[in-house]
């Protein structure tokens, strides 16, 4: 990978590792991702995708290795974290909507107690995010009276309320079914459209076809290929990756 | 064999069975228990209206509702705030934090109220005011915190025989079940999804506005239903204070027997009112239940 022009790489992996008690679920991982790109990684269960994803906003820390976000060294334990999370978005497979407040009030929560915006600012913002969504009807909807690709949707909306300069997806079609995964992608699609920097953890072949600028093949915590879809697909170089996709696709 | 067309013999006596007594179902799901108490509570009022020997104790014993009912209140709110400190510190990922709240959970539960009670009362109370008049002294010793001579004094003058036995009571019951509430709170904690912190966090909110925002006002919900059977259980713990000779209820029950000798009335008196008050209670800690429940969303 080259990597002449720093300041255009908005994430920058370099040799990471992480390792739970049994398994080395990352090992060695090196990537950039550039600003406004939709970067796909994709791979078996269990081969380090979403940990290596959150590894990115220290949901998890790493062994070895560094990670820069928007040049800030996140892998540092004095950096202040909070301030990284608030430009890095999250998009979760179990959508993780605080069940106890409203569609808006989980949009509006953080803006008013992280981006201190006022309230009146900050619901109008939701409601537009709401409008962007396409639930301008569920404002007062609690997560319970939701189905699953609503529930996302608004999960969707309230990391775009912060205004993130990167958002990353972790499955977030994974736990929905098959009527609801449409809705969720094309919210995506909008999204990657309009040149948001996105990183997405997923088995929706469809969906990196469509939007996707590069592929990361993840196996066994190890980074396999990488490629642009249209040389993943039709030409990927690694059998493991073939041997995949020929599982994944028909 | 049944015969076809007709029905078994025992379909026959099911169907017959609730017919031989009239309402036999009905009253099968009557909570007798409940009658019976009322019936009972009914009688009592009964004699302390019309009896003078029961008259007699219950005036006596009665101002002891509110000692009773005024250490319990203030000793719970104090554990709650116990609890929660304490509470977090279980969870914490901070060793010492961790250490020390599970040093003081483990040690307290591992101990009989009645003796956290007595303890608190003969030897960490005068332990604490000896540290407070040492502090008094250190300011009146030392030339530069002359200006603070008159906290000084103070401070230094406090005797413990002045500390009230009612002060001391609440501090250990308040001490006792604030380990209690802690287990409470942790568990509450606990049982939020990991999904919850994960997700405030990620949206740049600091572990603080997380427990805050997030986890606390979902976890109130499940503690909810337990905190209200322990202010019960306090309450009924509240007679141990007793011991510190503070006049509430049991104690008041006692002094009533040796001044009279009707044991029978004093007795019977005391047990009314504890009763009515934890029945009335537990009533209002299953509403609290059912809508913890019915607002589950």
């Amino acid at each position: 990978m080259v990597n002449d022009s720093v300041s255009d790489n908005i994430i920058e992996v370099r040799h990471v590792s992480k390792r739970f008690k049994h398994v080395e679920a990352v090992r060695d991982v090196s990537l950039n991702v550039r600003r406004g790109e939709v970067l796909f990684i994709f791979g078996p269960s269990g081969g380090g995708k979403s940990t290596l994803l959150r590894c990115i906003n220290r949901l998890e820390t790493v062994d070895s290795g560094e990670i820069i976000v928007d040049g800030v060294r996140v892998t540092d334990p004095h950096v202040d974290i909070d301030a990284i999370r608030a430009e890095v978005g999250m998009v979760f497979q179990l959508f993780n909507l605080f069940p106890h407040l409203t569609a808006l009030q989980n949009i509006t929560l953080a803006q008013e107690k992280v981006r201190q915006r006022s309230r009146e600012e900050a619901t109008e913002i939701a409601h537009r995010l709401l409008q962007r969504v396409g639930l301008p009807d569920k404002a007062n909807a609690y997560p319970g009276q939701l189905s699953g690709g609503q529930k996302q949707r608004v999960a969707i909306a309230r990391a775009l309320a912060m205004n993130p300069k990167i958002m990353l997806f972790d499955e977030p079609t994974s736990a929905l079914d098959p009527e609801m995964i449409k809705e969720v992608l094309d919210v995506m699609l909008d999204l990657a459209r309009e040149g948001m920097t996105m990183v997405v953890v997923s088995h929706e072949m469809g969906f990196a076809r469509a939007a996707a600028d590069r592929m990361i093949f993840l196996e066994s915590g190890r980074l396999i290929e990488e490629g642009t879809p249209e040389e993943i697909f039709s030409n990927p170089k690694e059998e493991r990756t073939k041997a995949f996709l020929s599982h994944v696709l028909y | 064999m049944p015969e076809p067309g007709r029905p078994s013999a025992a379909s026959e006596l099911r169907r017959r069975e609730p017919g031989l007594i009239p309402w036999s179902a009905h009253l099968k799901r009557l909570p007798w228990w409940a009658l019976f108490l009322l019936l009972l509570g009914v009688a009592l009022v009964y004699a302390i209206l019309s009896r003078p020997n029961y008259t007699d104790a219950f005036l006596f014993i009665v101002p002891g509702l509110r000692v009773t009912i005024l250490v319990t209140i203030i000793a719970f709110l104090i554990s709650l705030v116990i609890g929660l400190i304490v509470g977090l510190g279980r969870i914490s990922t901070n060793p010492i934090a961790y250490n020390i709240a599970t040093f003081y959970v483990e040690v307290v539960r591992g101990i009989p109220m009645i003796v956290i009670i007595i303890y608190v009362a003969y030897v960490l109370v005068p332990l604490f005011v000896a540290m407070v008049n040492g502090i008094g002294a250190f300011i009146l010793r030392t030339p530069f915190l002359a200006f603070m001579a008159s906290v000084g004094h103070s401070l230094a003058a406090i005797n413990v025989v002045n500390i009230d036995p009612m002060a001391r009571a609440i501090a250990g019951l308040a001490f006792g079940y604030g380990a209690y509430e802690a287990e409470i709170f942790r568990a509450g904690i606990q049982s939020i999804e990991k999904g919850q912190m994960e997700a405030a966090r990620s949206l740049g909110m600091s572990y603080v506005q997380a427990m805050r925002f997030v986890i606390l006002p979902q976890a109130f919900r499940v503690i909810l239903p337990p905190l209200g059977n322990d202010l019960i259980a306090m309450l009924k713990d509240s007679s141990l204070i007793s011991v510190l000779a503070v006049r509430d209820l049991t104690q008041l029950g006692k002094l009533n027997r040796s001044r009279t000798f009707r044991t029978f009335e004093t007795w019977n008196t005391v047990t009314y009112l504890y009763l009515s008050m934890t029945l009335l209670g537990s009533l209002g800690v299953k509403w609290l239940e059912r809508k913890m429940k019915s607002g589950e969303r």
